[in-house]
């Protein structure tokens, strides 16, 4: 399985050197990949079917808990054949979209990597290991939003989505975090164990929190959807892949997957009930006015995204099935009216539905596709959607009193709402008078249309012979979110009752509305009159104003000159060291301790302090540079006293270098400029005494402290017994201490990459003027 | 500059220092000296070189840039730091050869990873002061 997850990160990491060779014919092989992992997990049925789990483990990190494991049950299966088989006609499709686009490799590549990090999540048992495919859906979804890179606005847009859906997956870190360190296993199944002990643990309110940031993000809820329409501007194929069959229901899949571990108290259930609800009619309510076909299909997509955060919400047998139902129903029907979407756009060059009309004439496949998608959306008997319904209004009519007539009109308005979007999206261009400008549009390459269209009659299909699928894989999904057995066979026909009524009257509802309804630029701009209450306004101006503070306390902080900076650091260590030495108890002077000074010091001292009134009053640089060389060399020679040779060689010709280094430097500059005036003058002096006077305090203090001699007598014993050196300072340096010296000389090399590269891009701009 | 003296003694000079810091770096392991102040000392032979002639002629003399002394210095210090991995022992284990070399003495893995610092520090001081002084000309 370990196998499964990485394929499609190899493959995508083969796409840099061979992706070249893949284009033209040779694109279809691509769909290698995905249909094999189609067929690999097709194999895993009849085991799942019969109760068994696969289960497979590979140490990673294992000091930290993090682990390959990965945990093949009904939920991680349903997924896995959407995330493979979507993905196999994703694939197949996108071959002839993108013909002989610059970066067809890189997007399959992206693509790849999206695919191996979607079936990590869904098949990680390790959480942190969760985390960090989850993390890879969010970087892979990055890449392929803003794949038409020229483009400012798809840039805009998979910067938003990165951003919302990378910040919730921060949030969800934690959150993960939190339930792995409180019950002790990070483990998914093992958390299954203490499930009780975390609901009653004080803080299950911030797991739920965190936890709900994760998924809502991901599953774009309200606030955070806005990231969703705004990712329409990738590749149609990649819409109808990531941000409808696959990666926003990763938030879903970690709802549903961790309902037995979070689930089934009132705070599990409110906010989710809450939140989905209001998701689903927002979002379907904006759906019908909109224009752009993509945009209708993505704000439909939120709504059903909601739906499902609403079922699992209600958290009962019947909700939870009604839930891993429509996961599959949604993904068919949605995966191939965008795809349908895809080729309309490819052919006529626009997605504007008050344009596109009577294509069925021209794209008579197609328009079956389209059509049936919709009458699966719309839920007609029949279709697959219809038992999808079906069981969301038996879901929501098993919840009692005020909640269940809350619920069950919630649901009727929604899939109403929805009813209509869906025949906008898949009936509207289809149907009605082709017009002279679309005369000409011919039906594309054949995997363009197989593929929506094989979606669509699937939808029929499952819908004709729902126990296709139902003891197969949704009823072990819907067992695995319940934790026991649903004994509900799926079926065409329940019967003249309460659900057959509602869905008449969504049926005659959302029909009603799609005749009344006529899609217009102007009811659409009625609608965004609001969009200053809308939350991706208020999130944008949030941003907007963080920024605009950040840039005033960087300008008034960061203001470029070298002094002040040096200025600010220098009071600020004062301040620091001032504070420890004086709430650290009483300062004692005691110089007995100190050796006695000798003639050679004083002379030193006396040049040192020459060479510090040279340095200050000099008028110009060269003088300066020359005189702090003198300084240092003093110093020097105080190592020499006090018998640290290494040092002293080291310091010597560091100081050498550097009076080198300033003279290259200071030798073009510009005569000397007095700034300082004499105020300036007298401040920096009492800053740089009172900093040597504050060190000085702390050298003397830290010698009246106890030494402790066993770190520099290990070393003193062990440098030759182990090392074989006599000089324990270099020892220490390239034995016993060499990852430390590893580092430095890295440290070292950047620097001089730094600092050629900061010259040599001044030299070219100097080129250019 | 144009001092003639000067001129000539760097062109003793050079060899002299370079030889020098070779003798430093490799008495390190038992006296005062190693790897880096045995750079730093190269570094100046050649600086001083750079300033008698001029940066140009310095760098015809070192025939490769010394900013590709960098990576070399790198490698052999992070081969020298990974090679006891390959006989299966931890990484930075002290390797020596039982016998003195003539001249050089004893011979580990520790001189390599020193030598690999001396390199580094040649490359980074020259490439540093060479750019700037080629920048401000």
């Amino acid at each position: 399985m370990l196998i499964a997850v990485l394929a499609g990160l190899i493959v995508s990491i083969l796409y840099i050197p061979f992706g070249k060779y893949l284009r033209g014919r040779l694109a279809i092989l691509v769909a290698l990949l995905p249909i094999t992992l189609f067929a690999y997990f097709i194999s895993f049925i009849p085991a799942i079917q019969d109760g068994r789990h696969v289960h497979s483990h590979h140490p990673w990190v294992p000091s930290l808990g993090i682990n390959f494991d990965f945990h093949l049950d009904g939920l991680s299966l349903l997924f896995s054949l959407l995330i493979t088989g979507v993905g196999s006609l994703v694939f197949l499709y996108a071959a002839p979209y993108l013909k002989g686009h610059r970066y067809l490799d890189r997007f399959y590549g992206y693509l790849s990597l999206f695919m191996a990090a979607m079936l990590g999540v869904v098949l990680a048992d390790n959480v942190l290991l969760l985390f960090i495919f989850w993390e890879l859906t969010s970087i892979s979804s990055f890449f392929l939003i803003g794949f038409n890179n020229g483009n400012g606005a798809s840039r805009k847009s998979s910067l938003i989505a990165l951003g919302v859906t990378g910040g919730g997956g921060f949030l969800l870190m934690a959150g993960l975090i939190l339930m792995g360190h409180l019950s002790g296993s990070y483990s998914i199944q093992e958390m299954l164990g203490s499930n009780e002990f975390l609901k009653s643990h004080t803080l299950y309110g911030l797991i739920l929190i965190l936890v709900f940031a994760g998924a809502f993000t991901k599953s774009a809820q309200f606030p955070f959807h806005f990231w969703l329409p705004g990712a329409m501007k990738a590749p149609t194929p990649v819409s109808a892949y990531l941000h409808s069959a696959t990666m926003v229901k990763a938030g879903i899949y970690l709802l549903a997957r961790l309902q037995p571990v979070l689930g089934g108290t009132d705070y599990w259930m409110y906010p989710l009930v809450v939140i989905g609800g209001i998701t689903m009619l927002y979002s379907a309510f904006h759906s019908i006015f909109r224009t752009d076909l993509k945009s209708i299909l993505a704000y439909s997509t939120i709504a059903a995204l909601g739906m499902l955060v609403f079922l699992i919400g209600i958290g009962t047998a019947e909700s939870l099935l009604a839930a891993s139902v429509f996961i599959l129903v949604h993904a068919l029907y949605k995966a191939s009216l965008f795809l349908t979407a895809g080729v309309i756009d490819h052919e006529t060059g626009t997605r504007d539905v008050t344009q596109l009309s009577g294509l069925r004439k021209v794209l008579m496949p197609l328009s079956v596709a389209g059509i049936l998608a919709a009458l699966s959306s719309a839920g007609l008997p029949l279709t697959f959607g219809f038992i999808g319904k079906d069981l969301i209004y038996e879901a929501t009519l098993q919840t009692t009193g005020f909640w269940m007539i809350a619920l069950t009109t919630l649901a009727l308005l929604t899939n109403g709402l929805l009813l209509c979007a869906g025949f906008m999206a898949g009936i509207k261009p289809f149907t009605g008078n082709l017009p002279d400008s679309f005369a000409q549009v011919h039906l594309p390459n054949g995997l363009m249309w197989g593929a929506p269209l094989l979606l669509a009659i699937l939808g029929i299909i499952l819908g004709c012979a729902p126990w296709l699928v139902d003891d197969a894989l949704l009823n072990p999904a819907a067992y695995v979110m319940h934790q026991s057995a649903i004994d509900s066979p799926l079926k065409i026909w329940h019967g003249f009752n309460l659900v057959l009524l509602l869905s008449g009257v969504t049926l005659a509802l959302g029909t009603l509305l799609y005749i009344v309804r006529k899609p217009s630029a102007a009811s659409l701009a009625s609608i965004e009159r609001y969009n200053n209450l809308a939350p991706k306004h208020i999130i944008g101006s949030l941003a907007r104003y963080a920024r605009k503070i950040s840039i005033r306390y960087t300008r008034t902080l960061h203001n470029g000159y070298l002094r002040v900076y040096l200025l600010r650091i220098i009071i600020f260590a004062i301040l620091l060291l001032a504070f420890r030495l004086f709430t650290g108890g009483p300062i004692k002077l005691t110089f007995d301790t100190l050796s006695p000074i000798s003639i050679y010091e004083v002379v030193v001292v006396g040049i040192l302090i020459a060479a510090i009134y040279i340095t200050v009053t000099a008028p110009s640089r060269l003088t300066a540079v020359v005189a702090t060389s003198v300084i240092g060399y003093c110093i020097c020679l105080l190592f020499v006293f006090y018998s640290a040779p290494d040092l002293a060689m080291t310091q010597f010709t560091i100081d050498t270098l550097t009076v080198v280094l300033f003279v290259l430097v200071l030798f073009r500059l510009p005569p000397f400029l007095n700034f300082a005036n004499r105020g300036v003058r007298i401040r920096d002096g009492i800053v740089a005494s009172a900093f040597g006077l504050v060190i000085a305090l702390v050298a003397i203090q830290v010698l009246n402290q106890p030494v402790d001699g066993t770190v520099s007598k290990f070393y003193g014993d062990n440098a030759y017994l182990l090392a074989k050196g006599k000089n324990v300072v270099n020892v220490i340096l390239v034995d016993f201490r060499g990852l430390d010296t590893m580092f430095e000389i890295v440290v070292l090399s950047i620097a001089a990459v730094g600092v050629v590269s900061l010259l040599k891009l001044r030299l070219k701009a100097s080129e250019k003027e | 500059m144009k001092s003639t003296i000067l001129k000539t003694a760097s062109n003793y000079l050079l060899p002299i220092l370079l030889l020098f810091s070779i003798f430093i770096l490799l008495r390190g392991h038992y006296y005062p000296g190693g790897g880096f102040v045995g750079g730093l000392i190269a570094a100046i032979a050649f600086v001083l070189h750079s300033f008698t002639h001029n940066t140009d002629a310095t760098l015809k003399l070192l025939r490769i840039h010394p900013s590709s002394l960098i990576p070399m210095g790198l490698a052999l210090a992070a081969l020298s730091m990974f090679a006891p991995m390959f006989v299966g022992m931890p990484v930075m284990t002290g390797l020596w050869f039982d016998e003195p070399f003539p001249v050089i003495g004893m011979i580990g893995s520790a001189l390599f990873f020193d030598l690999g610092v001396y390199l580094v520090v040649i490359g980074v001081v020259l490439t540093i002061l060479f750019t700037i002084s080629q920048y401000s000309e």
